[in-house]
């Protein structure tokens, strides 16, 4: 007989070998998958994981990894710092929309004029702004009334939709753009362009990401406010008592990760994305949250999370292109991703014994 | 930076350069904006795929990835065929018409057609069906069949072809019936089953007992199916499946010729970035089968009206024809012209309701 026993501490072990077990198992199941699709899993699974990094246009796919992932780990460092603490901010994706609204309407309220040194600063204070605000919401409901942030972070997500629907359609749309919905396109606004490099997958929001990973890194381990979100999420009593203020934790949570997300559609909307379109949003806000779950919360983690769960983006394109895999299949293999991590964390917080015939 | 980047620039040239010598056979990529098994819009796009696969046999390789995002996601998916030895894609929503002009610059020995869009580039084509000629034999349909005067309308997004679209079936239905009015509810979505649903389930509470839809799943179908003694008309694809009813026609998206004398073109080296908005005539926009459910005098006057339009001896917007402000917009046997056409942001005199701005 199996039997499960709780360990009095989570184990650190176990705790770092869960997402790599979870990405073993993923890897085995989906090949089930896709030998039962009639494909050859061995070449699926390299196709996927292999052929983005090493394959014969590997100097192309590389950079679009930077360009897929940095949304990803921006939003999901934001999300880390909630979700250590207890605070559940589930509605990332409304408030990258919201970010993305704002930076852009900054731009397009400016344009043509020429001034990227005041432009995009703007742009960026703006799509953060956004995004806060949007987050701010749920945080003093929660604050003022005790309402509960994952139920009104995540039905704000689809006001943000409706929002983004009406401005693309209305307020933002380009007036040269005969009547289609859809904004004028930032790509081609220099003072306003999040890109950097374009073939090489550059553009400030990949830098953005990497700073947010370092600066959450010290702020986790050596600022006092790093102790207060860990003290507060493992016991709320103990953090009362050392003084933290419980309502300010939670608008201190929900801002930051709300101001990333914001920031992270500000970079996206003016660069791979380039115009406020109505289907704008691809779900990277939901996403971050597999990834911050991945990246154990931990900012390394989450870097190398953000950078697996790209991977399986472009590799899974390039599985449908070459393969005709079809786009459910990738969808399904992501989703697995979640579902054994959350499987395997049993191992983390509970010890497996083989139960012993015990002496009555 | 700038070095960088030409030198990465002259990179992706050229290895799109030596993918595109090196092939034999000749790819044909396509990008899809649902599912192929939409039952709609994708699916006719993919049975235009099989067709040309059909044709040319070994001659030509086909890929296709469905379900693309209309944003950066689709950027790579079509640089991805073009790396992979793609010699022409076609991008089958209008909400590519950015990504494949600017991935049709990066590969320029690629031959690009975009569907339902307007920017053009030397290798780039596009191509549209006239499906507002199928609308008219719709709304004349429509308007006989209709008991409580009401056509509900599902609506995807208000750009021109949709609105198109209303106008046209609108005209005819109010020619045979002049108390026939339109709901209009715009989801914003091109395939959501489930939204779908939920629009129709709405008009049909508001009293319409015709749906006309332009989307792309089966899903108000079913819905209408469901509430019984409402019809419907197959979007796209022939929805054959859901007639007798609720189904009673359809307009069928033929891509198949056209997919083929492409690719033909491509081989042949003779491709050229053209701009084509063909109708019933030359068979890109097909009527399904009228079901027994319409009246067999109906169904004659609806045939003929089609026949007509494919003979090019009727023109769906022939004025008299007034806009919904009450200006005139077409005198007394005067001809909508296709620029107007394309870039319509109007309802005709009668429709009730704004287009959402």
């Amino acid at each position: 007989m199996i039997r499960l026993e709780r360990r009095p501490q989570p184990s650190t072990f176990w705790t770092w070998l869960t997402p790599l077990l979870a990405v073993a198992l993923t890897v085995v199941f989906g090949g089930v998958l896709f030998a039962m699709l009639g494909k050859d899993p061995l070449v699926a699974i390299r196709t996927i994981f292999f052929d983005p990094l090493f394959s014969q246009f590997a100097s192309f796919y590389r950079p679009q990894l930077l360009v897929k992932g940095a949304p990803l780990v921006l939003i999901a460092i934001g999300l880390s710092f909630g979700f250590r603490a207890g605070v559940w901010n589930i509605g990332a994706e409304g408030q990258y929309i919201i970010g993305a609204l704002c930076g852009a309407a900054v731009a397009l309220a400016l344009y043509p004029m020429e001034a990227r040194w005041l432009i995009f600063p703007l742009m960026i204070l703006f799509g953060a702004l956004g995004g806060l605000g949007w987050a701010m919401i749920p945080g003093l409901l929660k604050v003022r009334f005790g309402t509960n942030e994952i139920l009104v972070s995540l039905m704000l997500v689809y006001v943000a939709e409706q929002l983004l629907a009406a401005m693309a359609l209305g307020p933002l749309r380009n007036p040269e753009g005969m009547g289609f919905p859809g904004s004028r396109n930032l790509t081609q606004y220099d003072s306003a362009t999040s890109w950097i490099d374009r073939a090489g997958g550059m553009h400030w929001g990949v830098i953005t990401a990497f700073l947010a990973v370092i600066l959450a890194y010290v702020v986790m381990s050596r600022h006092i406010l790093g102790f207060q979100i860990r003290l507060a999420g493992q016991s709320p009593r103990a953090a009362a008592f050392s003084g933290v203020n419980p309502g300010g934790l939670v608008l201190i949570c929900l801002g930051t990760s709300g101001a990333l997300a914001g920031l992270a559609g500000m970079f996206e909307v003016s660069g791979p994305a380039g115009q406020v379109s109505i289907d704008f949003n691809v779900g990277y806000g939901f996403t971050a949250i597999i990834v911050a779950f991945l990246g154990r919360l931990h900012p390394v983690g989450i870097l190398l999370a953000g950078g697996l769960m790209a991977l399986t983006y472009i590799g899974g394109e390039i599985a449908q292109s070459q393969l005709q895999l079809p786009a459910a299949a990738i969808q399904l293999f992501q989703g697995m991703l979640l579902f054994f991590l959350l499987a395997v964390d049993v191992l983390t917080h509970f010890r497996v014994r083989l139960r012993h015939r015990e002496v009555a | 930076m700038k070095l960088r980047h030409l030198l990465a620039t002259a990179a992706l040239a050229g290895l799109a350069g030596g993918a595109f010598a090196q092939d034999d056979p000749t790819t044909v990529g396509f990008v899809y904006v649902g599912p192929i098994g939409d039952g709609g819009w994708t699916y006719e796009h993919e049975q235009g795929r099989l067709a040309v696969e059909e044709h040319f046999g070994d001659q030509v390789e086909t890929v296709y990835v469905e379900s693309v995002p209309e944003g950066p996601d689709a950027v790579r998916v079509m640089q991805q065929m073009a790396l992979n030895g793609a010699d022409l894609i076609f991008t089958t929503s209008f909400g590519y018409m950015d990504q494949t002009i600017e991935v049709a610059e990066q590969f320029p020995d690629v031959m690009f057609e975009h569907a339902t869009g307007y920017k053009r580039a030397d290798n780039v084509s596009t191509y549209s069906a006239r499906f507002y000629e199928g609308r008219a034999v719709q709304g004349h349909i429509a308007g006989n069949l209709t008991e409580s005067n009401v056509i509900g309308y599902i609506g995807s997004f208000p750009i021109p072809e949709v609105i198109r679209g209303i106008n046209s079936a609108y005209i005819h239905a109010k020619k045979v019936n002049p108390d026939v009015e339109f709901k209009i509810v715009w989801v914003y979505t091109w395939f959501d089953p489930a939204k779908e649903a939920e629009a129709a389930r709405t008009l049909i509470d508001q009293g319409a007992d015709v749906i006309l839809q332009h989307t792309d799943s089966t899903a108000p179908q079913a819905a209408a199916a469901e509430a019984g003694d409402v019809y419907t008309f197959g979007q796209a694809s022939d929805m054959a499946e859901f007639g007798p009813m609720p189904r009673v026609s359809s307009i069928i998206d033929n891509w198949a010729p056209y997919y083929i004398d492409r690719t033909q073109a491509v081989i042949d080296g003779t491709w050229e970035s053209t701009d084509t908005w063909d109708g019933i005539g030359p068979g890109m926009v097909g009527i399904g089968e009228i079901s027994d459910a319409v009246p067999a005098e109906v169904k004659a006057e609806a045939e003929a009206l089609a026949e007509s339009i494919a003979a090019g001896e009727y023109h769906p917007f022939t004025g008299p024809l007034n806009k919904q402000d009450g200006s005139v917009w077409l005198e007394e046997g005067e001809t909508a012209d296709d620029g107007t056409l394309l870039g319509m942001n109007f309802y005709v005199e009668g429709i009730e309701g704004d287009i959402p701005q």
